[in-house]
């Protein structure tokens, strides 16, 4: 009787920890959403609105043509985040299974390098990056923030270790069916390491969607800058009281992502457990 | 087949390193380079001699050991709790708290921005409901710090607990059956147990984390752009201030170069450990 009821009171509290907790984890982007549709006089105001009276959709509207329009850094956005994407595939996938399947001379002091690349953070190298890309008049433009992201020493490491574990009596076999290195590459390797591939995509999406450094330090012109810097100017120039027009572009950005997220969050954490152990 | 995976980084780390470690020994004139010109150890004796170096070191400092100690802890707690029961209420728990995680620092900086504001701010006005004095929170050099680092541990102990959860799966249960025969309560199971055969991914997540905030920048120029009166300014605010602020690239390249010491620091420490996991296992 005893156990029952202090077990009954110890699963009240555990319920009671978690509710705080999701509030704690969700509150702020309710938070953000219900601001994006508030009037200014609800905003500004010593007792916050919880619920708009009167939803504000026209607020998105005014986010939506704030400076050149949204649909302009939507879009660099967009070429950035695909061709970063895109450039990592091609450069990645065989220089992954080289490292995973070859013997070849310096090996360990390139993959030496790689392991360089995989600790040293954008923080440090911007500044020479930077004066480089000035020197090859390239600052304005969208490729100081697509062509240093060409190698990526963490998809390299994911994709090598997906590559090793491939059986290597497959692989004769396929060259006892005539298969070049090259179909080898594409049709046997490529297929099983979809997890790992599916893994980068994620990865490099997410970075460099949400990045706010590097498009910061290498841009300083609206035509080239992305979505993550057009909320960031709407602060400092929509003034500190238009929170409802701030937090509108806010929504913008973000909550396609949660949207999506909502429908593959266990895919997506499941990602991002496996790559954080390895 | 490697070739253009290390060029790439030939050209964006490689060369950029060694072209930092040469700007710190330049006087750089970016109008006109051919007046640019070596000149020694000067950047480094003019920065080591001002007090804001050593403060902006201490802030990295405090911020990157409040933030490691904190985002730890909590994951740690927050791991084993969800952990030891399973259910779909504590997936849901374990969903909302990655969210932050995969979303923009712009937009989590701008909405505790909006709630930590002063006058209308959301947190001004439950202090209020409490009958508490409402604070300045990041207005206040006092105060901006703490708000700073709040944000980062409630945007990344998401992560860190998903890190902890997956180790968890790999510690034997029949330990705790074990131990519950013993009638060993739940915190020396938790110091016995969780903590000894969970330490090779617990020293590899204080190591990354404790990186990943020595560079931190983004929430300090989003929420205090390093003030008020340099309170918060940090290592990598400092190098973007000098470079492209006050455009003297000798000194921020002394600032990077002084970064660059700390990481490789700790890059050292995670690979002495790296190589110490592969030899017990």
């Amino acid at each position: 009787m005893q156990h029952g009821v202090s077990g009954a009171v110890s699963k009240t509290i555990g319920i009671i920890v978690k509710v705080i907790l999701l509030l704690i984890f969700s509150f702020p982007f309710f938070w953000m959403i219900s601001t994006s549709l508030q009037t200014l006089n609800e905003v500004n105001t010593t007792t916050p609105t919880f619920i708009p009276k009167v939803p504000q959709f026209q607020n998105y509207v005014s986010a939506w043509f704030f400076g050149p329009g949204l649909w302009s850094f939507l879009k660099n956005s967009v070429v950035i985040v695909a061709s970063v994407i895109a450039l990592q595939l091609v450069i990645m996938v065989p220089a992954a299974y080289a490292f995973a399947r070859y013997e070849f001379r310096f090996k360990g002091v390139l993959f030496g390098l790689v392991l360089l690349a995989l600790m040293m953070p954008t923080q440090i190298t911007f500044l020479p990056i930077y004066l480089m890309m000035s020197k090859w008049e390239l600052i304005n433009t969208l490729w100081p923030q697509i062509i240093p992201f060409m190698t990526d020493a963490f998809s390299i490491f994911l994709l090598r270790q997906y590559f090793m574990q491939v059986n290597q009596e497959l692989i004769d076999a396929a060259h006892i069916d005539n298969c070049n290195e090259f179909d080898v590459m594409t049709k046997i390797m490529l297929p099983m390491a979809k997890p790992a591939i599916a893994t980068i995509i994620l990865f490099t999406f997410v970075g460099h969607w949400n990045d706010y450094f590097w498009p910061f330090v290498m841009t300083n012109n609206d035509a080239v800058r992305t979505l993550p810097l057009a909320i960031a100017e709407m602060k400092s120039m929509e003034g500190l009281s238009n929170w409802n027009i701030i937090m509108a572009g806010n929504c913008i950005m973000v909550v396609p992502i949660i949207i999506i997220y909502c429908f593959t969050s266990k895919q997506i954490i499941k990602s991002f457990a496996y790559s954080g152990i390895k | 087949m490697i070739a253009p995976a290390i060029t790439g980084i030939a050209i964006f780390t490689l060369y950029p390193l060694i072209d930092l470690i040469r700007l710190s020994f330049m006087k750089i004139d970016l109008m006109d380079d051919t007046q640019s010109h070596f000149i020694g150890i000067d950047n480094y004796k003019e920065v080591f001699a001002r007090p804001d170096f050593y403060q902006t070191l201490w802030n990295t400092v405090i911020y990157t050991i409040a933030v490691v100690g904190l985002i730890t802890s909590f994951a740690l707690i927050l791991a084993v709790w969800l952990n030891s029961k399973k259910g779909k209420f504590n997936s849901t728990v374990q969903a909302f708290a990655f969210l932050p995680h995969i979303t923009s620092i712009v937009s989590i900086s701008l909405i505790f921005l909006w709630m930590m504001e002063p006058s209308f701010g959301l947190f001004n006005y439950v202090l209020g409901v409490l009958g508490l004095p409402p604070s300045k929170w990041l207005e206040s050099s006092s105060t901006a710090m703490g708000c700073i680092i709040g944000v980062s541990t409630w945007k990344e102990v998401g992560f860190d607990t998903l890190i902890f959860m997956a180790a968890l799966q790999g510690v034997p249960p029949e330990l705790y059956e074990a131990a519950d025969l013993d009638n060993a309560g739940k915190v020396r199971k938790f110091f016995n147990i969780t903590i000894p055969l969970i330490s090779p991914q617990l020293f590899f997540v204080i190591i990354i984390r404790t990186i990943a905030s020595f560079k931190v920048f983004d929430t300090v120029r989003l929420l205090t752009e390093g003030g008020p009166a340099n309170a918060t300014k940090t290592l990598v605010y400092a190098i973007y201030q000098e470079a492209l602020f006050n455009v003297r690239i000798g000194y921020s390249a002394v600032y990077g170069v002084v970064l660059l010491v700390i990481i490789c620091l700790l890059t050292i420490v995670y690979f002495k450990m790296l190589a110490k996991k592969v030899y017990y296992q």
